[in-house]
């Protein structure tokens, strides 16, 4: 502070002679606290965002050295193994993962689109739109186990029992909004000269939805429900009292979608609290599973929407 | 030769026929059906929370204020109250927030004033090859590859960084807590060992976890600070941090305070972690290193064997966690519309 202070009591002095700057003054220099703090400040953030990463990185680390370390093909072929059992794999859960994030993916991809479709296009402007928008963006936030406890008193109390549809109907709801909101954005992001070639060609808006909006706006619509199918394929808690879990696979007395279904996220949580050390190995054989699933299709998603930008 | 097309009067005409009635009540019916899921997505939200209160009803006529103010939760003699999970939720949340935002805001600092483009730069000024066709592209790549790990932070499953916390965070910090809680026991916040699981585990993989989220949505509105200010600061002589603290920080304030309210949401709703880590016992204190309880806890681990008298009360207890979690997602939403409202005036 003192250098911006004493450069004008200079000029006033020596009014008449040409101004004259120390140009030492100017030059920067740590010793002088205002530099020192700024470069101290930049040490403090650069550290702080090394530590802020830190976590993906052990997490990963941990993933690979433990889970990596059980990962056989038998653990994707067996059954969980009961308490005192060595061995045993978690194929019945990956199965189950992968049967109700299907279902769910069944019931939020058409409901998100042609809500979607709605609010890009039917009626944008419209209060119901405003409605829906502001329906969607407080489902975003929704907490996921809330709705477990929605599927719990709709769905499992209904039905007398837990099941794959109760568990796949928990993640529909965690999936919608995404769906719903990244397919209005994809449809609004078509240039409308297109729209409009559509329209005034005689295009019905069924037809100009389905064979002009929706194709110009795929990719931008499957990276939402990448986006979703990851997210809903990690969730644990909306599974918990919804689906349950089960020791055997999910066909083993017909495929019924009406009982319990085991799936990786629920796994991981009840294998992770067993005082046993071949559970606790397989709770990270599964974790680091899902991990790598749910980043595949993560990245997938991700890359689609950065084609469809560039 | 006609022109195809020419004579509207040809039904058979295929490029200039009117549409068909098929297509003409698929239209209507295509439309009938947009409205139709609109409507119901709006009536999902009334219904989830029309299930949620109506199966709560006997539950808030039998226990009413008694079951929020409450501390004992014992299903033998059917005494329920939730204090100490709301205590528990509050505390954890406001714990990873605090940490959470450091973080947050830190990351989005050093990303939106482009650091590591810059150090990646000048090191590659150093070889002489800061123009070259594939090295000239590495600041940028690297910088969005930033940007990519710090999202990929929240791709990551809870109950993975539940697993994560339970094998890693718990035995890391343990011996720096119990050297804390032998010197400093006198402080409240010491006042307990960590004997396992506990707050302060649970608020650290909370913070990992809304961290990215803070620092995403800081980002966005610090990118959004028009850069005449900052070059008006720099013009007047400020350093980059004094820039960065009286200028670009307090300009994007609103968006990063909705930032940090629509994390305190997602921290308040988030379960496995914190089911996982807080140590599931209804005590209340000011300890860091004490376990407790959280709403979201509670549920996820009385739901799947509760009786028929049980659920009614768990569901009261989804309804408060509900009406908290509303509130705060309303908030946030509201500030952040206003944040980026005013930025559209400027």
């Amino acid at each position: 502070m003192d250098q911006t202070r004493t450069t004008p009591g200079q000029t006033g002095q020596v009014a008449q002679q040409p101004i004259q700057i120390d140009m030492r003054l100017l030059a920067k220099s740590l010793r002088r606290p205002r530099s020192a703090f700024s470069f101290f400040m930049n040490g403090v953030v650069g550290l702080m965002t090394i530590i802020a990463l830190v976590p993906l990185f052990s997490v990963i680390f941990m993933l690979l050295l433990r889970g990596g370390a059980r990962l056989s093909l038998s653990v994707f072929t067996e059954l969980p193994p009961s308490a005192f059992e060595l061995g045993g794999g978690f194929g019945n859960a990956i199965a189950g993962t992968l049967v109700i994030v299907g279902i769910a993916a069944l019931i939020s991809v058409p409901f998100g689109i042609i809500s979607g479709v709605f609010l890009a296009e039917v009626a944008p402007g419209s209060r119901l739109a405003h409605a829906v928008r502001m329906c969607a963006k407080l489902l975003t936030g929704f907490p996921s186990i809330l709705a477990g406890v929605f599927a719990y008193g709709a769905v499992v109390l209904l039905t007398g029992g837990f099941s794959a549809v109760a568990g796949g109907i928990a993640l529909s709801i965690l999936m919608l909004p995404t769906v719903t909101l990244t397919a209005e954005e994809a449809i609004r992001m078509v240039p409308s000269k297109i729209r409009e070639a559509a329209i005034g060609m005689g295009a019905t808006r069924v037809q100009t939805v389905w064979m002009v909006l929706l194709p110009t706006a795929f990719p931008g619509v499957l990276t939402g429900i990448m986006l979703a199918v990851a997210r809903a394929a990690g969730e644990t808690a909306p599974l918990l009292f919804t689906a349950l879990f089960s020791n055997y696979w999910l066909g083993s007395g017909g495929l019924d979608l009406m009982q319990p279904t085991a799936s990786l996220a629920v796994l991981i949580y009840n294998f992770s609290a067993m005082p046993f050390e071949n559970q606790v190995e397989l709770a990270w054989a599964a974790a680091l599973v899902l991990v790598l699933m749910v980043l595949t299709v993560n990245l997938i998603g991700q890359s689609l929407s950065r084609t469809r930008v560039d | 030769m006609p022109e195809l097309g020419a004579d509207p009067a040809r039904k058979s005409d295929p490029v200039t026929r009117a549409p068909t009635a098929i297509e003409k009540y698929g239209n209507a019916i295509f439309t009938a059906a947009n409205y139709l899921f609109a409507w119901l997505t709006v009536l999902l939200v009334l219904y989830i929370v029309y299930t949620i209160a109506s199966t709560a009803v006997p539950a808030i006529g039998k226990y009413g204020w008694g079951f929020v103010s409450g501390t004992k939760w014992d299903p033998n003699t059917r005494e329920f109250g939730v204090l100490p999970e709301i205590w528990g939720t509050l505390y954890s949340s406001l714990l990873a927030l605090v940490i959470g935002t450091l973080f947050g805001v830190a990351v989005a600092v050093f990303l939106s004033e482009h650091f590591l483009a810059t150090i990646v730069f000048s090191v590659l000024k150093v070889f002489g090859v800061q123009f070259h066709s594939f090295w000239g592209n590495l600041p940028d790549r690297l910088e969005s590859l930033l940007k990519n790990l710090v999202e990929l932070l929240a791709a990551i499953p809870s109950v993975v960084y539940g697993l994560w916390g339970i094998y890693f965070i718990i035995p890391f910090i343990r011996p720096m807590c119990q050297w804390l809680n032998v010197k400093l026991g006198w402080i409240p916040l010491f006042s307990t060992t960590l004997s396992g699981p506990g707050m302060l585990p649970a608020g650290i993989v909370l913070s990992v976890m809304i961290m990215p989220t803070i620092a995403a949505i800081s980002l966005n509105s610090l990118l959004a600070v028009p850069p005449k200010l900052r070059q008006a600061a720099y013009g007047l002589g400020a350093t980059r941090w004094e820039t960065i603290l009286a200028v670009t920080l307090p300009t994007a304030s609103k968006g990063i305070f909705g930032a940090v309210i629509l994390a305190f949401g997602r921290a308040l709703g988030e379960t496995m972690a914190l089911a996982m880590l807080v140590g599931n016992s209804n005590v209340i204190s000011w300890s860091l290193f004490s376990p407790g309880n959280t709403l979201a806890a509670l549920l996820a681990n009385n739901f799947a064997e509760a009786g028929p008298g049980e659920i009614g009360v768990l569901m009261f207890a989804a309804l408060i966690l509900l009406s908290i979690t509303l509130l705060v997602n309303v908030i946030g939403a509201f500030v952040l519309e206003r944040a980026s409202g005013q930025k559209g005036m400027q």
